[in-house]
């Protein structure tokens, strides 16, 4: 077990794609365990790239990382902790690649290093979690745009991960599944960030909402009164209630 | 968009262990294409049929498909017949039919059609996966069964996408012409899917480290081998060897 409880910690992390811009900007950030964090930004703030420097996917070109307590500099360090951290991918497309839900589900649990019946035997619990009991034959690619996204939730569950990072969870749903997706995402007992545009969802799954600009992560924490009857937290930007 | 068309069913051949069934496939079809002589090709397109029918396939999809390859195979009717060299038999004007030719060119389409008719039996009948796990107990590189595989997944989500770009270039007016402007959008077009498959590439390789994968497939399935495959099995070899006894018996 770590000593501390801060399972992710970035600092002073700079990364750029070309050489004159930088998509994130010394940027320091930390994640408590327990911690539900949302991130809200414009398009092309960074808030895709910083979820994949977490994961080891890109590497900062300055800065510290350290994933629960230790530094993760290198693939084998990265590695480690993929296990133990779950990343959705914008386009579920890119996140399913077997032919059957069954087999796309079970691959995670596989390369843990688990039996083909205790794969089989997770993937079709975690499958059964998120009602999508009687999935498991589907063919990936012929789900639907919401089937596709719930699926791609299952895959990532089936690892059982300590932290969960979401990249826009609900963008282009419709609102039946938005809102399953939002209380499946509320019953989990997890660690997690939530990349999302709407605050309406942040605001029901997550308990700080941090905001992401010029390449920097600030926790927004004022109450901004806004022409309603009514003050909250992140009111200023725009956005709406449900009953 | 790849329907799979022929991979469920019922019968004999949809139930064989699908190693069993890839083995004898590859050997036949090598000896079917070295063959020279009608009295082994005759009997090997025979062998074919005979697995059409146990594996029960519906008759005008497989006849369909026969159409396809055939279709490529009438020009070579149109062309062999006239270049052989060989006895002339009869001639149209100048050109003059061989007998070795129009042989020739007989041989090439029993062969054709016997070696596509047992693939659709043998190999159509199971799913694109399960022949990708199949081929890699039988010890197949991973890297392409992987290349394999994956091909098949994203040849749809390709397709879409140039669906996708097909459909904004419509939207707008495009009308493919003889002309400059043609053919530089159509360059566009190739260009932009193969920027768009290498990022996707990139983006499914990312997603799959996420799930710790280190270059090592595992699979949920599991084969196993029951006394149909055996018999199975011997009687191919046998029909294969009956097949290379007549080929030898008829050249010696």
């Amino acid at each position: 077990m770590e000593s501390s409880s801060i399972i992710i910690n970035l600092e002073d992390i700079s990364f750029s794609y070309s050489e004159d811009k930088f998509v994130l900007d010394h940027l320091s950030f930390h994640l408590h365990r327990g911690d539900r964090i949302g991130l809200v930004g414009p398009n092309g703030s960074g808030k895709t790239t910083f979820l994949h420097i977490i994961m080891g996917l890109l590497r900062p070109s300055s800065g510290r990382i350290e994933l629960f307590g230790k530094p993760a500099n290198e693939e084998k360090d990265f590695r480690a902790a993929r296990r133990r951290i779950g990343l959705l991918f914008q386009d579920a497309d890119d996140q399913l690649f077997s032919p059957t839900v069954l087999e796309d589900v079970a691959f995670g649990p596989l390369n843990l290093g688990k039996s083909p019946e205790e794969a089989r035997d997770s993937a079709l619990k975690t499958l059964a979690r998120l009602d999508l009991d009687g999935f498991e034959n589907r063919i990936t690619y012929k789900l639907s745009g919401g089937e596709k996204r719930l699926v791609s939730l299952a895959t990532v569950l089936a690892m059982d991960p300590e932290v969960l990072l979401l990249d826009e969870p609900i963008n282009g749903l419709d609102d039946e599944t938005e809102q399953r997706t939002t209380d499946i995402l509320k019953g989990l007992n997890l660690s997690c960030i939530f990349v999302s545009h709407n605050l309406d969802f942040l605001s029901r799954t997550t308990n700080k909402v941090y905001a992401m600009t010029s390449g920097r992560i600030s926790l927004d924490e004022a109450l901004v009164p806004h022409p309603h009857i009514h003050a909250h937290r992140f009111g200023r930007l725009p956005h709406e209630h449900k009953s | 968009m790849i329907g799979e068309q022929f991979s469920t069913g019922q019968s004999f051949v949809h139930n064989l262990d699908p190693r069993i069934k890839i083995i004898p496939a590859i050997i036949f079809a090598v000896v079917v294409a070295v063959s020279s002589n009608f009295l082994a090709l005759l009997p090997a397109l025979a062998v074919s049929l005979f697995l059409i029918i146990l594996a029960r396939l519906p008759m005008r999809r497989v006849f369909h498909r026969l159409l396809l390859v055939n279709g490529l195979i009438l020009i070579l009717w149109l062309f062999l017949p006239f270049t052989y060299r060989g006895e002339t038999l009869f001639s149209i004007g100048p050109l003059a039919g061989t007998k070795e030719g129009i042989m020739y060119a007989g041989q090439i389409t029993v062969k054709c059609n016997a070696i596509l008719l047992a693939m659709v039996a043998l190999l159509a009948t199971s799913p694109i996966f399960t022949l990708g796990h199949a081929l890699s107990r039988l010890y197949v590189p991973d890297k392409i069964i992987h290349l394999f595989l994956f091909t098949y997944r994203y040849i749809h989500v390709i397709f879409q996408e140039y669906h996708r770009l097909i459909n904004a270039m419509r939207i707008r007016g495009f009308v493919p012409r003889t002309n400059m402007h043609t053919y530089r959008t159509y360059a566009y077009l190739v260009g932009m899917l193969l920027v768009r498959s290498y990022d996707r590439a990139e983006r499914i390789h990312r997603a799959m480290l996420c799930r710790g994968f280190s270059g090592k497939y595992y699979t949920l399935t599991r084969f196993s081998i029951k006394v149909g495959d055996i018999l199975y099995l011997l009687l191919m070899l046998a029909a294969i060897l009956g097949l290379i006894v007549l080929q030898w018996r008829a050249v010696a």
